[in-house]
């Protein structure tokens, strides 16, 4: 055994001495490797895939480099499966050795990449997940995300409700981390404008039988009620708000994950819904114009707040590599350039706090037709508030 | 399998072929082509591994010789005692879980955990095998369904129980004696070695269960239960052991799954993993314990080669497709696993001794 | 809970629970009678609520023929399917019959995912189902939701007639104490399978079209209802239509009030129901028989 160790450290020293000659070789030239862990299967692979066209529509807008270095991409399906987490970003980690890691739209799996990123000391950027954590208790110099946390839409709603007077409403959603910390926003938004959530109502995820409680609300006859649902959920929900008549008396608030690629199925139970995101497809500004022309050229698709925010994912990556000459040795000024940097988005312009979330303008939509129709800024350059980051 | 409660159709018809299927296999441990040699040429071969292997490939050994050991313990379940579990990866799960929820935010000792892990797995084993063997055949098999899918929910809704998004685990476990630390599991190779220490002891431990007196009474309890009960053997107690056993084992493969992956997620009690292990079972080759590792292996490589872009190229999406008609296949081909086909291949032989055996049997 | 209020959750647990029925009495008789378990029933379940959403342009409004016709497209495929794979299960134990369907599963999943793709689906119920009633001033009960649990009862009321009262039913129900016997009779007992295995995919399918305005198309929406099912079926008793409805109703109520009142727990609700169950009667509410 003891020559079998010895070998084995000799043979170890060995490769562990030109991997690092290996990486010190690469961090100044050949292409950057991005791991991409999406959703390319299952519900969510239509977000995967927006994303992927933004993140690519943006590079090769640059002339299909970023940093002045070519780019080369891996590409890992997460499923959207937590459990699967960790071997797939294993994968991009440790067999693919990626310099940066982009994905993922499921919280849950994003938490994972956050750990292995940090676990790793890997570059993380996020197109989507809004886990409140990620930006909190496991913030950390190189993790940053493009998109949102789950507080703020939430928060914002709050606001807008707590403006338009209302004093009691009530909180549906499902029971995940998610749900929680997007009714914990619309909670604050509304106490600091004189109102208060009397009751917090949620089933099991994924279970979408809402009679029970849609006859709960009923009972209780809040002011207002803010649901925050996704995908199928969401398209059940408005349909069965509807169908009991709620929404002629009570009306429905939530963030645009309620009503974002799901108007068709909801037709006309969802006219006029009024919810908060921080982007909607007719923002007319010459930057998410040009945006919306060239992705509906380059993808013969219309894009929608996920290809934002992959667009903005290769922005602030980019804005790093440039600020660093491309040299990813350079780890801790490229970091620290892609927080300060600020980013000229679709959206609008907005800015990344210290814990690496957006500080971003919060819009105020209506359901009109098939589109979330901007009416006004709801809130302006909203910060998350990081709770529990240590930076 | 199990055998059929009264008023049931399978007695009439299915449940004689069944019996054979399973009766006619050999003893599990004894008579397998090169006895002991075979196994312990692979633990020495699997140690020799981390030589060649970079970290991923070491990763992905110890992934499945964790799955080996999970489905080393349900082997003793569907092949020993004749037992189809479709909840076993409840065990799994909540060996995984207490792992983690004990660990909190400092860590514990091994020596807190290995016992809790498999302490809290027994402790649901026994409370549903004393409810599920109340009933038999197909009501067993949706009954431990059933029970694990409750499992599911307790760690999916509850906050006790993290939510869906599952809980981390920050600090690994280590031994410790006093200040001077035995084995961090927080390290690679010592993780790898413990790993595999684990899978050879429970290898060694099921087989030398069955070749003991209890193995005997479950061999019997497989082959025809009412027979021996006839004879005035009460059986619920042994199955209840079996069932108890096994799920500690499960809850030991949980730990060791909790801290290879840092993370534990209510997928793991899900009843796609407890199908999934049933798979690795059916692979390899029932009432084999070679069979279920090789079961596990197989497997984890299968699933890996369908999902690889690398290899597949646009059908790698389809896995579903890809995985679900294969496993048809081979189901319907080789029932009985990759084992069978090495005994088909060493001819009569291994067939003649196992029919002698069954007679044999008491 | 005010008088109202409770009423009002009486009838969503009573709607639940019939469309739970339906597709638990598929799976019933497919197991009381043939004995095979199968895993894929709650696909069955998605086949139907997927037929609904792609039949819906071309019956518009004729939401009853819209039933009838995918009823009678399932029918068709469960016939086939028998034929091609499930007539070959008999044979085989237990734990093959669990890994096949299981497979059988992920075969479906995806054939969807290619067929289909992974969106979600809103089905509108028929124009002259829209709207509801107005319950005490409380809120409005959709007229569809009373369509599907009285369609649920029709079904259920046809499903006794048949069992109990047609030769068919004769067959069915000596098929299933004594297979051998049966046959020794002269009767065709695998044409017999076929027909059971048809209306038992035709029942699951129903009960997917009739939920899909209810609940929306979306993928998965087949396993969550089968082990829902496995559920029903064990408490009911294998083979037992009547303890299928019995089972279903106490499904629906625990589910429905178990959300009002504990929240958190109320997912484990059922199966504490279900242990509760097996210690007093280990084989279902109702031994074997109809």
């Amino acid at each position: 055994m003891q020559s079998t160790r010895f070998a084995h450290s000799a043979l170890a020293g060995l490769i562990v001495a030109s991997a690092s000659l290996g990486a010190l070789a690469q961090s100044a030239s050949g292409p950057i490797k991005i791991g991409l862990m999406l959703p390319y299967s299952g519900t969510y692979a239509a977000l995967g895939n927006a994303i992927e066209n933004g993140f690519k529509l943006y590079v090769q807008e640059q002339g299909g480099k970023l940093g002045g270095r070519e780019v080369q991409y891996f590409k890992v399906d997460d499923e959207s499966e937590p459990s699967k987490a960790t071997d797939n970003v294993n994968k991009l980690i440790k067999r693919d050795n990626v310099d940066v890691l982009v994905g993922t739209v499921h919280s849950g799996v994003a938490l994972a990449m956050a750990k292995a990123a940090r676990d790793n000391n890997t570059l993380l950027v996020i197109p989507n997940a809004g886990a409140d954590a990620i930006t909190g208790p496991m913030c950390s110099a190189n993790i940053v995300r493009s998109s949102f946390s789950n507080w703020q839409p939430g928060y914002a709603m709050g606001v807008v409700a707590g403006q338009k007077g209302v004093k009691r409403a009530m909180t549906i959603t499902w029971n995940y981390a998610a749900g929680a910390e997007s009714t914990k926003g619309f909670t604050e938004g509304l106490e600091k404008n004189g109102g208060k959530v009397i009751k917090d109502l949620n089933l099991p995820f994924p279970n979408v039988e809402f009679q029970a409680l849609l006859t709960e609300i009923a009972a209780q006859k809040p002011d207002a009620v803010y649901a925050f649902f996704a995908g199928g959920g969401a398209v059940k929900f408005v349909k069965d708000y509807a169908a009991a008549g709620l929404n002629k008396t009570i009306p429905l608030y939530g963030p645009g994950f309620l009503t974002d690629g799901t108007l068709e199925a909801q037709g006309a139970s969802a006219q006029n819904m009024l919810t908060t995101l921080h982007y909607a497809d007719n923002l007319d500004t010459p930057k998410n114009n040009a945006f919306r022309k060239s992705y509906a050229l380059a993808y013969k698709a219309q894009p929608d707040v996920y290809a934002v925010q992959g667009y903005d994912a290769a922005q602030i990556l980019a804005n790093g590599l440039k600020a660093v000459g491309g040299d990813l040795a350079k780890r801790d000024q490229l970091a620290a350039a892609m927080r300060k940097t600020p980013v000229d988005s679709p959206r609008g312009k907005f800015t990344l706090s210290a814990a690496g979330n957006p500080v971003q303008d919060i819009y105020l939509r209506e359901v009109k037709g098939n589109n979330n129709e901007f009416r006004s800024v709801a809130v302006k350059a909203l910060a998350d508030p990081a709770r529990g980051c240590k930076p | 399998m199990a055998s059929e409660g009264a008023g049931n159709v399978e007695v009439a018809a299915g449940a004689g072929d069944a019996r054979a299927d399973v009766g006619a296999l050999p003893d599990i441990g004894r008579r397998e082509a090169g006895g002991w040699l075979v196994p312990a040429a692979a633990a020495l071969a699997i140690a020799a591994l981390p030589l060649v292997l970079s970290p991923y490939g070491q990763d992905v050994v110890v992934r499945i010789a964790i799955y080996a050991i999970f489905a080393l313990s349900l082997e003793l379940l569907v092949g020993a005692t004749g037992l189809v579990s479709l909840g076993h990866a409840a065990f799994l799960g909540i060996g995984a879980y207490a792992t983690v929820l004990a660990s909190g935010d400092n860590g514990a000792s091994l020596a807190l955990l290995v016992p809790l892990a498999m302490g809290a797995a027994a402790a649901y084993a026994i409370v549903v095998g004393a409810l599920s063997l109340r009933t038999r055949g197909v009501y067993f098999i949706m009954v431990t369904l059933a029970f694990a899918q409750m499992a599911y929910f307790v760690v999916h809704d509850t906050k006790a129980g993290g939510g869906s998004d599952g809980i981390f685990l920050y600090v690994k476990p280590v031994l410790a004696v006093g200040t001077t630390t035995l084995l961090d599991l927080g390290q690679r190779l010592p993780f790898y070695y413990a790993v595999l220490a684990a899978l050879v002891a429970t290898y060694a431990f099921i087989a030398l269960l069955l070749g003991s007196r209890f193995g005997h009474a479950l061999a019997g309890i497989r082959v025809n239960e009412q027979r021996m009960r006839a004879t005035g053997f009460s059986t619920t107690p042994y199955k209840l052991a079996a069932f108890t056993v096994a799920g500690a084992l499960a809850g030991l493969a949980g730990l060791l799954l909790a801290v290879k992956d840092g993370a534990v997620n209510p997928e793991l009690l899900s009843w796609h993993e407890s199908g999934a292990v049933l798979l690795m079972l059916i692979f390899g080759g029932i009432g084999s314990l070679r069979g279920a590792v090789l079961g596990a292996i197989c497997f984890t490589l299968l699933k890996e080669l369908f999902q690889s872009e690398a290899l597949l190229g646009p059908l790698a999406s389809h896995w579903q497709l890809t995985l679900g008609l294969t496993i048809i296949a081979f189901v319907a081909a080789l029932p009985r696993g990759l084992i069978g086909l090495g005994a088909r291949v060493r001819g009569v032989m291994a067939g003649r001794a196992a029919r002698q055996a069954v007679r044999g049997s008491p | 809970m005010d008088t109202a209020t409770f009423l009002v959750q009486c009838l969503n647990a009573v709607q639940y629970g019939l469309l739970l029925f339906l597709v638990a009495s598929g799976l019933t008789l497919i197991f009381g009678i043939m004995g095979v378990i199968n895993l894929a029933h709650g696909s069955f379940y998605m086949l139907g609520a997927y037929l609904a959403f792609a039949l819906a342009p071309w019956f518009g409004d004729w939401f009853v023929t819209r039933l009838v016709a995918g009823v009678l497209l399932a029918a068709i495929f469960g016939y086939l399917l028998e034929w091609a794979f499930f007539s070959f299960l008999y044979e085989r134990d237990h734990l093959q019959q669990v890994l096949l369907t299981y497979a059988l599963i992920l075969v479906f999943e995806e054939m969807r995912s290619i067929l289909v793709g992974n969106d979600v689906h809103g089905v509108p119920a028929p124009s002259w189902l829209a709207g509801g009633f107005r319950l005490g001033g409380l809120m409005e009960y959709p007229w569809y939701r009373v369509f599907a649990s009285a369609a649920c009862l029709v079904v259920a009321l046809a499903l006794y007639a048949v069992v109990n009262r047609t030769r068919l039913g004769m067959m069915i129900r000596a098929g299933a104490s004594n297979r051998d016997m049966v046959r020794g009779l002269g009767v065709d007992i695998r044409r017999l399978y076929r027909i059971v295995f048809a209306g038992g995919v035709a029942l699951a399918a129903l009960a997917g079209m009739i939920a899909a305005p209810l609940s929306s198309v979306y993928p998965g929406m087949g396993s969550s209802v089968l082990i829902i099912c496995f559920v029903v079926v064990v408490i009911g008793g294998i083979g037992s239509i009547t303890g299928a409805l019995i089972a279903s109703l106490l499904v629906g109520f625990v589910d429905t009030f178990g959300k009002v009142f504990f929240a958190e727990w109320s997912g484990v609700g059922v199966y504490v129901l279900m242990a509760i169950v097996l210690v007093w009667r280990p084989e279902g509410l109702m031994k074997r028989g109809f």
